[in-house]
């Protein structure tokens, strides 16, 4: 799932970005050490071939909704985790340009969650670990299946943090999380299937051009192993306080918001349902309400919901269809411009 | 008479697999010839062709450009003398624009940029194509690509030109085009085809291949009329020679 | 959407970048950094900031008309995706249920106002990122990027996939078509036929890398692949920056919309 931008804050975003760049940098440095030069049409290609692979719809058996392939860990399984990195990348920049699939600021955070953890970290330290050159069709299976799941559920995790994190949205952290890992166990186990089914039927059609592939793809040693997997605890001790950070919040985010809303006389049908689901959902996380945690700000908390400023006054709102006006006139002149320009 | 450019003598080729696609072929070439290959497909044509422009290595025999002799060695030298145009020109043009493509060969021969530009505008130039100059090469037709394929080709300014089936994808409109064009070339050409009245319309000289071995080598009117040699070679008299004895009814 | 449909659109928004306007024609780099730039100032506003997000609309309304994209490209596209963005804003308006002004009589709540404001932004840096790409050639993008220091195999490898893209699309198009025509409803698009299509495809475009391959060896290549850089920045490019991100400054801390507003109602009464 992308993230889009207007769910974002320019810190967050920004720091994805930073992020993206400084693994895009070291994949190419990784690379370029021990890059057969084969790899470059190589890449290029198949880059296009995952982004019209993506465009092409299948229905998931039993449900009946159509699923696509993703290809984050049918690239690295390819090519190796660098290269399948910068690849994958590449779909997704091509992707926010062309289909504005989440935005500008949100790629980097997009490179991220479907970029790295399937190709430098799902891969290396799951597929590649378990499948060996002569493993069998049910062992690669298997590998990617679980490779795949678990590069989603991170994925899945960041998207919700990240969400979170920018503070844009009232959805509450642990109901997404509550939506988001869940649907993305079936997506991956499906992509993971979808995953193996080509390799193992590529592998057979033609074992040549596998072969080929094998002796240009660019592998981790195993001292980036050993800081790929640094990185990871420095990541998982990362999301543990942030997770735990929200699971003590919401609670109280919920139970104040409840508290407002039966206080107020005139309140909309729709939030009684609504409120009393997410309380429903918010029990059944019981691993929440046992965190010991430091202490929660409330007061951090209360500041950003009755803080309206003069953009909501009604200055403000006749103002903003002035400016929409003068916005539209504008772009109406502009037009004018170049028609009078083209007959000159 | 010139000397000659291109000589094999007996050269053989087997794939990794162990399929021997070339066995035992000899002939000269010289200095202003066009010369056809025609043959069934399996036949070994761009088998040949990969030899010749110093591709594949021959496992047994010579293969010389010049007075230079294919080894891994001399290989980048040969390819910079045989100027090799595949079959499918979309996997020749790989760059962002027409004049990047075009450019690529004299870059990589270490030109300095004027002369790159040089090499450009004349190679554009002589097929026709200077006005696709800035162009992305998705953006053109396959007529036109066929066209700047062979003007990537020309830019290096090779010692010989060989194409495998230049017109295979074209319109007949853009094919005449591309049989003018090669018709006012005075460089040596090699042209693997099936189209035969492709290779009577340019070429003097024709060979005819078959399993690996060139069975006919003679000039071009002979051996594309000779009827009984081109059906034991599971091929046709060229359309133009059909037509003129077709009865009037 | 369908195959077709999403092949035709990337089509389109890739002929409308070659074209040859003012807009087209400024450097690529100052086009991704204003745009970024934007974006940026777009979503750094606080949740309940509405009008202040209305003049922003400037920019991608420029780059439309300067740059001669038909709207209607631009807002099918945004429509489109918008489900998304509204799926996960509509919480705001279920959640927070402070009224915060009334409107001749009906009571509008804070989650209405920071609902719209997520839809308002995801206009503006969509409608952005799509325009981005109309006036400015991936290509030109891919310099922007490359002078913008970003690892030039990275970059190389962009350009190559972008070569490739309608190829592929091309091929992929066909074979779907084939397997339609094969197939009478659905029987096509189960798991194993996909699985084999595509493993087909895949196999086709690893040969295909290997023919380029052999093409790129055939014109001399020895590792290295030099790409022109063919934009300078001009002073149309420097007033362009200075101007545009000037005025993001100046909308986002200044309250002109409030100030036109108050202007008016002054002199109303």
């Amino acid at each position: 799932m992308h993230m889009a931008d207007a769910l974002l804050s320019p810190a967050v975003g920004g720091t994805f970005w930073a992020g993206t760049l400084a693994a895009i940098a070291y994949a190419a440095k990784k690379l370029r050490e021990k890059m057969d030069e084969r790899l470059i049409p190589l890449m290029g290609v198949l880059g296009a071939f995952i982004f019209a692979g993506q465009m092409i719809n299948f229905t998931i058996p039993g449900t009946g909704s159509s699923g696509h392939l993703g290809g984050g860990m049918l690239l690295a399984i390819l090519l190796g985790p660098y290269a399948a990195f910068l690849v994958m990348s590449s779909v997704l920049i091509i992707q926010a340009l062309f289909f504005a699939d989440g935005g500008l600021l949100a790629l980097g955070a997009n490179i991220w969650n479907l970029g790295i953890y399937p190709c430098l970290i799902g891969y290396p330290l799951i597929y590649r670990l378990m499948v060996k050159k002569n493993s069998s069709p049910k062992m690669i299976a298997f590998a990617s299946i679980l490779a795949v799941v678990v590069s989603l559920q991170l994925g899945a995790f960041s998207v919700v943090s990240q969400t979170k994190l920018s503070g844009i949205t009232e959805l509450p952290f642990s109901t997404f999380m509550m939506l988001m890992l869940p649907i993305h166990l079936p997506i991956g186990i499906v992509e993971g299937i979808v995953t193996a089914g080509i390799v193992n039927y590529v592998r057979s059609l033609r074992p040549d051009l596998v072969e080929n592939i094998e002796s240009v793809k660019v592998l981790p040693s195993g001292g980036s192993l050993k800081k790929i997997i640094v990185v990871i605890a420095l990541f998982a001790v990362l999301a543990g306080g942030v997770f735990s950070w929200f699971a003590s919040t919401y609670p109280d985010g919920l139970e104040w918001s409840i508290e407002k809303i039966y206080g107020k006389p005139e309140l909309p049908e729709k939030a009684h349902p609504v409120t009393e689901m997410l309380s429903e959902i918010q029990k059944k996380t019981a691993i929440l309400p046992d965190y010991s945690l430091p202490a929660v700000k409330e007061e951090e908390k209360k500041p950003s919901w009755p803080s309206v400023d003069t953009g909501t006054s009604l200055s403000g709102l006749s103002g903003g269809i002035m400016v929409l006006g003068s916005v539209f006139i504008f772009g109406i002149g502009v037009k004018l411009v170049r028609r009078l320009r083209k007959r000159t | 008479m010139s000397h000659h450019i291109l000589e094999l003598k007996d050269l053989y080729f087997s794939y990794p697999d162990g399929t021997e696609a070339l066995k035992g072929i000899s002939f000269k070439i010289f200095h202003g010839e066009s010369v056809g290959i025609a043959g069934s497909n399996g036949s070994g044509k761009t088998t040949l062709l990969l030899n010749l422009a110093g591709h594949l290595l021959p496992t047994k025999g010579e293969v010389s450009i010049g007075e230079i002799l294919l080894t891994k060695k001399t290989r980048h030298e040969i390819r910079r003398k045989v100027g090799l145009v595949f079959q499918r020109p979309d996997d020749q043009l790989f760059m962002p624009t027409v004049y990047e493509d075009v450019a690529f060969g004299p870059v990589n021969l270490g030109l300095p940029s004027e002369k790159v530009d040089e090499r450009v505008r004349n190679a554009l130039e002589m097929v026709g194509c200077l006005n696709l100059i800035n162009r992305p090469p998705h953006r053109i037709s396959e007529g036109q690509k066929s066209a700047v394929a062979i003007a990537t080709v020309m830019a290096m300014k090779p010692d010989i030109l060989v194409m495998d089936e230049p017109a295979s994808n074209l319109d007949p409109k853009s094919r005449r085009q591309l049989i003018n064009l090669l018709k006012g070339f005075k460089h040596t050409k090699i042209v693997a085809s099936h189209d035969l009245d492709l290779i009577l319309d340019v070429c003097e000289r024709c060979m005819i291949m078959k399993d690996g071995e060139i069975v006919a080598d003679g000039p071009a009117e002979e051996v594309l009329f000779n009827e009984a040699l081109l059906g034991e070679n599971n091929l046709e008299l060229p359309l133009s020679r059909q037509n003129s004895r077709l009865s009037f009814r | 959407m369908s195959f077709d449909r999403e092949y035709f659109n990337v089509g389109y928004l890739d002929s409308l970048s070659y074209r040859d306007t003012f807009v087209h024609k400024l450097d690529p780099r100052v086009k991704v950094l204003v745009s970024f730039i934007f974006i940026l100032f777009v979503v750094s506003f606080p949740k309940y900031d509405l009008s202040g997000l209305m003049p922003y609309f400037i920019y991608p309304v420029f780059l439309l008309t300067a740059g001669d994209i038909p709207v209607k490209a631009i807002a099918k596209k945004v429509l489109y995706i918008s489900p998304f963005a509204i799926f996960i804003g509509i919480f705001n308006p279920l959640l927070d249920t402070e009224v915060v002004l009334t409107l001749s009589g009906l009571p509008v709540t804070g989650g209405w106002i920071s609902f719209l404001s997520i839809i308002v932004k995801f206009i503006l840096t969509v409608s952005t990122a799509l325009l981005l790409i109309a006036v400015t050639s991936f290509p030109g993008i891919c310099e922007a990027l490359a002078r913008m220091k970003l690892p030039k195999v990275f970059v190389i490898q962009l350009l190559f996939l972008y070569r490739y893209l309608f190829v592929l699309l091309e091929e992929a198009l066909r074979m779907l078509r084939a397997r339609d025509a094969r197939s009478s409803g659905k029987q096509g698009k189960d798991i194993k036929t996909f699985i084999r299509l595509i493993s087909v495809l895949l196999l086709r475009t690893i040969e295909r890398a290997e023919r380029i391959y052999q093409a790129m060896l055939s014109r001399g290549f020895r590792g290295e692949i030099r790409v022109l850089n063919r934009h300078k920045l001009g002073i149309q490019d420097i007033l362009f920056v200075i101007f545009s991100v000037g005025m993001f400054y100046i909308f986002r801390n200044f309250n002109i919309v409030g100030f036109l507003g108050e202007t008016v109602s002054r002199s109303i009464r």
